[in-house]
């Protein structure tokens, strides 16, 4: 069997929920304690960061707020691929990555915007402004819930994945937005500063323990989806076991 | 007029005040968005009696059961239930009604829509009061209340719906084509469970056109001028 | 009643997330009020107040032609109507109450976050918050005489919200004078308050009353 051929009949296996769940089981707790470790690490080193010269100690909040500003727009990622599988290659995972998803991406958001808000209340002196990159945020946790909630509106799960797959491609135009935001009109919040061409402007010492971090935080978001995942998986079978034994208590009592 | 002639004790039907219930309909015409679907009808139902309203598709079987039920007023006539007693305010509040659709929500399970209805009806007095697996039990829907309505085909929904009569007690049954979607081993089941009523001292007046398995009931014929015409 | 009412709750809470959907709505409204008026902080904060009572009354009137028109698409309306040990008012009051505590107090907790958004005071946030939580339920009240009104109409949302907005407009009155009265020295918090309480109570003796008699004239 060559390789190509062994790697696209993995790809189907995973496909099964069954060996997903199989998977899930083996995968989790190497994920748990992976992120945990980086957590753990990331945030001792971020207390051994050195204050910054303007901004004091205040400068801490960077360290989480960061990582979930970057989780909140990879997470909308994920959901638009996921969205496009879903309507393109119709893989069975594809809705239940992107129904477990959305809520992990809506309190992601919902903390990079709380944490912003705490860092700027004594940068800014308030605790919100309507400006650019502020607002996308604001508009990507709209987007959030709004997902969530006509997920949950329809009974009917591979219906309501079309509908969520589709608003969830059309709403991709708004993290291009949230990340040049920044760059395109002049805001209050700071440019981007880690990722840019022409090097990083941010300073090794707080650089390191911002990626430790920001790699801390992305494990726990795929051991979360990854739990997710199978609780949907898994609330789908109790509900497809529930219908079969609305069915036999029928046949039951014909006997 | 109370039915002082009627002091035969018809079953356990007696009430303590030695009246029978009667629900007596003078004149009574019912109509429906301004058509008249029947007039000058008159009825009486005792303790122990089934009624049976046959007719055409609208021919006024529901009209008539709405209108015992209190749900729309007669354009003429009147309509009583002597012996009422204290216990209940009127004749709707003495009534169980099973309409076409079957008040429960899908959303919730069996179980919790018929302890709704239970504790809606009141508590009331025990008898003829049934626990809620009791009543399950006597549908056949015994093992399956933890499932949510939607789940349940037409048939158990409509035996759900038979079991709230049970859950409450209500002398007055008002049954809008009650078999409709039930097999015939359900329909039997629940033949036995109207007998039983009839037997208890309760009124049955049920719009069908299925012979439904009560044994001996009268029956008045809807709409059969009307249709002429 | 109490069943009614848990059972409402318990409805409410299950089926499609009404909830959540009065609150997206709610800060939906919110946020696009700084792109009308621009992100002036200064006139932010001053018309906080009014623009978050307007967003509440909207949003609450979102599910409310849903309260008696689910109960009539299954049935269950009859039998609350035929149940005659309960006071139809009454029962209409706990479907009130319940509709209230689970689609419109999300909205009034939503509020003090949204009044940060406004960049409002402290103060005025709470007296806002304070005033939406005494202000909505008399919404709901008035909004029931319209539901139990359009029952019978397929498509009866809109028009719940065209018959019932203008006989809100008083609750908003004084909702939005009190918040201010909280705001501004010279403008006093107090009577308006208590007036909107007053609004509160009377029509949650009326709004049942009426919405009864319609719901008994709408069956059929």
């Amino acid at each position: 069997m060559n390789s190509a051929a062994s790697r696209s009949g993995r790809w189907v296996d995973i496909a099964n929920p069954t060996r997903f769940l199989d998977l899930a089981g083996r995968l989790l707790p190497w994920l748990a304690g992976l992120s945990t470790l980086a957590l753990v690490a990331g945030l001792w080193m971020s207390f051994q960061a050195p204050d910054d010269y303007q901004q004091g100690s205040t400068v801490k909040i960077m360290f989480i707020h960061v990582p979930f500003a970057w989780l909140s727009m990879m997470c909308y990622t994920i959901m638009t691929l996921a969205a496009l599988g879903t309507l393109v290659w119709r893989h069975p995972l594809a809705d239940v990555s992107a129904k477990a998803a959305a809520p992990i991406g809506a309190v992601f958001t919902a903390l990079a915007l709380i944490t912003g808000s705490l860092w700027g209340k004594p940068m800014w002196g308030t605790w919100w402004v309507w400006d650019a990159r502020l607002t996308s945020v604001f508009v990507l946790f709209l987007m959030y819930l709004g997902i969530i909630a006509l997920n949950r509106a329809m009974d009917d799960a591979a219906k309501a994945a079309r509908a969520t797959a589709i608003i969830t491609l059309v709403g991709f135009i708004n993290i291009p937005i949230i990340k040049f935001s920044v760059d395109w009109w002049n805001t209050l919040h700071q440019p981007a500063s880690v990722l840019r061409a022409g090097g990083s402007t941010i300073d090794g010492s707080m650089l390191r323990p911002l990626l430790v971090m920001a790699l801390g935080f992305t494990l726990l978001f795929f051991t979360l989806h990854v739990m997710a995942m199978r609780n949907e998986i898994w609330r789908r079978r109790i509900t497809a076991m529930r219908r079969i034994a609305a069915r036999g208590a029928e046949r039951g009592r014909a006997e | 007029m109370r039915p002082c002639g009627e002091m035969i004790l018809h079953g356990r039907g007696a009430r303590k005040s030695g009246l029978l219930m009667r629900l007596v309909a003078e004149n009574l015409g019912g109509e429906r968005n301004g058509e008249v679907l029947f007039s000058g009808l008159g009825f009486s139902v005792a303790a122990g009696e089934a009624l049976l309203v046959t007719g055409l598709n609208g021919s006024g079987k529901s009209t008539l059961l709405r209108i015992i039920a209190g749900l729309l007023p007669p354009s003429e006539g009147s309509l009583q239930m002597e012996a009422l007693g204290d216990e209940y305010g009127s004749i709707a509040d003495a009534a169980h009604y099973i309409g076409h659709l079957n008040a429960m929500k899908p959303a919730l399970t069996l179980r919790e829509n018929l302890e709704f209805w239970r504790q809606f009806g009141g508590a009331g007095p025990g008898r003829g009061r049934r626990s809620i697996d009791d009543a399950l039990d006597a549908v056949g829907l015994a093992g399956i209340d933890d499932l949510p309505f939607s789940y349940l085909s037409a048939g158990q929904k409509r035996r759900a719906s038979i079991a709230r009569l049970l859950v409450v007690h209500r002398p007055l049954w008002l049954l809008d084509e009650p078999t409709s979607s039930l097999d015939s081993q359900s329909e039997q089941r629940f033949g036995q469970l109207m007998r039983d009523h009839l037997g208890d001292g309760g009124l049955i007046v049920a719009a069908t056109h299925l012979p439904l398995q009560l044994g001996k009931s009268r029956e008045i014929r809807l709409g059969a001028e009307q249709h002429a015409s | 009643m109490m069943a009614l009412f848990v059972r409402d709750v318990r409805l409410g809470l299950r089926a499609g997330g009404g909830a959540l959907v009065a609150v997206l709505f709610f800060l939906a409204v919110i946020a696009i009020v700084p792109f009308a008026v621009g992100p002036d902080l200064k006139l932010l904060a001053r018309i906080g107040g009014a623009m978050l009572w307007i967003g509440a009354l909207l949003a609450s009137l979102l599910g409310l032609d849903r309260l008696f028109q689910a109960d009539r698409d299954d049935g269950s309306l009859d039998l609350l109507i035929m149940a005659d040990r309960h006071l139809l008012p009454v029962t209409v009051l706990v479907k009130c109450l319940a509709h209230w505590f689970v689609s419109v107090l999300p909205l009034v907790l939503a509020a003090p976050l949204l009044g940060l958004f406004m960049n409002m005071e402290p103060k005025a946030i709470g007296a806002t918050t304070l005033t939406l939580l005494v202000g909505t339920p008399a919404i709901t009240f008035i909004g029931a005489v319209g539901a139990a009104v359009a029952v019978a109409l397929p498509r009866g949302g809109l028009l719940v919200s065209i018959i019932i907005l203008p006989l809100t407009i008083p609750v908003l009155i004084f909702g939005v004078s009190a918040a201010y009265g909280a705001m501004d020295a010279s403008a006093a918090f107090l009577p308006p308050f208590l007036i909107l309480a007053a609004i509160t109570l009377f029509f949650a003796v009326l709004g049942p009353i009426a919405s009864a008699a319609a719901l008994r004239g709408s069956a059929d």
